[in-house]
């Protein structure tokens, strides 16, 4: 089992002729995940260089293929716009990979996507893959191990991308498999978080545990601590990046500051180790710790 | 992006909110001049985005055209020292000259948005002048919020309780808060704010209402779409590293540390720092070369880091998934070559392609550069080279 995505999800990609959507769909279809074919307007009716079909539109590429989900590589300037257009047709999820959104955008995008019942992962992040099925995004498929019926399982949540890779290895090494990986990414305004995803995780039968890598800024690890104490039966790792980060500078991700005496890595680590979490003090042993629990 | 206060000032006072009159000037005849015209008793106050101006010296209360002569020949003669500043100071090339007030209460308004609510918030407080930080820990009632609705903004029943809330109920000074409001979440909306505030908005002696200070910050992620924001970028605030690096696309932010970090996503990056710091080692910066890194990149990320005279050693961290290890390698070979290494570089790689890259690496045997096998093993050995 899984979360949001497995072998039967049909994915479309808005920006499939661009240089970053075609060749992470190629890395999609080459994982096994069941592309059936891209948006570009003005290129409608010719095929990709995967030999999809390219739609003006989203709606045209929906109706034409019945495509659940819509992996968006479009430029940030429009790319709020193409989530709503993909949550219009009728997309069920929506994977925004793009970075550099502006914040309000993501604020009307987000209503509007709340109004339809679309569920968002990201912007600003990698993707989410469902190990041996299912890989919508831009993660290396090979480090990920599919749950195979005899290894343990981990549900993984992450605001990061390279560091999310680096917990995945660490658990595919020590033996662990993964049940799904979602990057939620590393953006103040976004789709799917913490406690919306370990909901999910908490009644997919197939994950044992679930990781969750946090990092400063805003306060949804504290939330996701609030609602484990409550609601999470299974076993809980964390990490949380960023304890040496100076207050009012931005860490790379636009999410991830320091600011009005909120977000900092220390409360966010006594907020989870309140409520029972397991929080790896090192972003060496995170792998370890679930192993440890398992 | 950060702004002077007195560009805040000019997009509050277009928006509509009152403000005192105030002039800014970049010389001492100037801010002469500008007291003449304002006359009374006026404010000069440096304009610098470093804080601590007051306890510097940096903002004066002037009687006199001598006085104001006086206090702007101090300010553009000496470099502004406060610890927001460091030991070197700064240099002030601008002063604002402002007509004082008498003022009888302080009050604070702000725009942010509100991260976990995914949309903006109005905050006012009757206890202004100090920072709402304090004022949110002290005491959490004094300060009433509205949400803003993602499409329709500031409704009119919402803007009437933020009026009652700051307990106006003079009707000129009910229309001059309702100025200062509407203005402030226009401002916030038209420019792409991630903050809007006014501190102190003042009642003064004589019933008017103003914004005697602001501040505004714009969300990076929207610049490209607000050519007057871009107009009121002021380079020589920001660290010439940062701004070099960010020509690159390269994310660096100088820490105080000796320990240089070079590594491939912003999550990575700050987790390479705390395993540093939990090692005993202190990083001298943070740098995300990017999830896919060019060798042009890496070379540039290496000069920049090793401009940093601070810097005794540097931990290399790549997890390559899209980017391939032996690209990496490869542009480390480069980098040693073009930029030279004079400190130990410890090498951490893993991912795509990992076995051909430590080959690479140890086929060109670079005196400096050590390889780890894990990140543990990493830290552990840029924090010996350094100690």
């Amino acid at each position: 089992m899984s979360i949001l995505v497995n072998r039967e999800t049909t994915v479309i990609c808005q920006g499939i002729t661009g240089k970053a959507g075609a060749f992470h769909t190629a890395g999609c279809l080459d994982y096994g995940t069941k592309m059936v074919g891209g948006v570009s307007p003005g290129k409608g009716g010719t095929k990709s260089e995967h030999g999809l079909p390219v739609f003006d539109t989203c709606h045209d590429a929906v109706a034409a293929t019945g495509a659940d989900v819509s992996m968006i590589f479009v430029p940030a300037a429009f790319a709020a716009d193409a989530a709503m257009e993909a949550s219009d047709a009728g997309c069920s999820l929506v994977v925004l990979i793009t970075e550099g959104i502006p914040t309000l955008d993501m604020v009307r995008a987000r209503q509007f996507l709340d109004e339809k019942g679309t569920l968002l992962v990201g912007p600003n992040c990698p993707g989410i893959i469902t190990p041996g099925e299912c890989k919508i995004g831009i993660m290396p498929g090979y480090i990920h191990k599919p749950s195979d019926g005899k290894s343990k399982s981990v549900g993984i949540i992450s605001r990061s991308g390279t560091l999310t890779y680096e917990a995945v290895w660490q658990c595919t090494t020590r033996g662990l498999a993964q049940s799904t990986c979602v990057g939620i990414g590393g953006d103040p305004v976004k789709g799917l978080n913490f406690v919306e995803l370990l909901e999910l995780f908490e009644n997919d039968p197939k994950t044992d545990a679930i990781v969750m890598i946090g990092e400063i800024g805003g306060t949804d690890e504290e939330e996701a601590a609030k609602y484990i104490l409550h609601n999470v039966t299974k076993p809980v790792v964390a990490f949380i990046a960023g304890q040496t980060a100076p207050p009012g500078k931005r860490m790379g991700h636009a999410g991830a500051i320091i600011s009005g005496g909120e977000g900092d890595a220390k409360s966010k680590v006594a907020a989870l180790k309140d409520v029972g979490v397991t929080v790896a003090d090192s972003p060496a042993k995170i792998g370890e710790t679930v192993a440890a629990l398992l | 992006m950060k702004i002077h206060e007195y560009q805040a000032r000019d997009l509050l006072a277009e928006a509509g909110v009152p403000v005192p009159q105030a002039q800014v000037v970049e010389s001492v005849d100037a801010a002469v001049a500008a007291y003449e015209r304002i006359g009374g008793r006026a404010v000069v106050k440096a304009q610098v985005f470093a804080g601590g101006r007051g306890k510097a010296g940096f903002v004066k209360l002037c009687n006199s055209a001598d006085e104001v002569r006086q206090a702007a020949s101090f300010m553009l003669n000496n470099r502004m020292v406060s610890p927001q500043t460091g030991p070197g100071g700064i240099q002030v090339k601008k002063l604002l000259v402002a007509a004082a007030v008498d003022i009888e209460s302080e009050y604070y308004v702000a725009v942010v948005v509100d991260r976990a609510k995914r949309r903006p918030v109005v905050m006012v407080s009757k206890e202004g002048g100090v920072e709402i930080e304090v004022v949110a820990h002290r005491n959490p009632d004094a300060i009433v919020k509205c949400w803003l609705h993602p499409s329709m903004g500031l409704l009119s029943f919402q803007c009437s309780q933020l009026i009652t809330a700051l307990g106006f109920k003079e009707k000129g000074q009910v229309k001059s808060a309702e100025k200062v409001i509407r203005g402030l979440v226009n401002v916030f909306y038209k420019y792409d704010c991630s903050l809007a505030e006014v501190n102190p908005l003042v009642r003064t002696k004589s019933g008017d209402i103003l914004a005697i200070d602001a501040k505004i910050n714009f969300d990076d992620n929207a610049f490209f779409r607000h050519q007057r924001v871009q107009e009121m970028f002021d380079p020589t605030e920001e660290n010439p590293m940062e701004l070099r690096a960010k020509e690159h696309n390269l994310s660096y932010i100088a820490l105080d540390g000796n320990i240089g970090c070079l590594v491939n996503g912003a999550g990575l990056a700050m987790a390479t720092m705390d395993i540093i710091k939990l090692h005993g080692g202190m990083p001298a910066n943070f740098l995300d070369v990017g999830g896919s890194v060019t060798a042009d990149a890496a070379i540039e990320a290496f000069r920049i880091i090793l401009a940093d005279t601070k810097v005794k050693g540097v931990l290399v961290n790549i997890f390559g998934g899209i980017a391939k290890c032996d690209t990496i390698a490869e542009a480390l070979i480069k980098s040693a070559k073009e930029v030279g290494f004079k400190v130990p570089v410890v090498v951490r790689l893993e991912g795509t392609n990992v076995d051909r890259a430590r080959q690479l690496l140890k086929e060109a045997a670079i005196p400096q550069l050590v390889t780890a096998t894990d990140l543990t093993d990493a830290a552990k050995k840029v924090c010996t080279k350094v100690a």
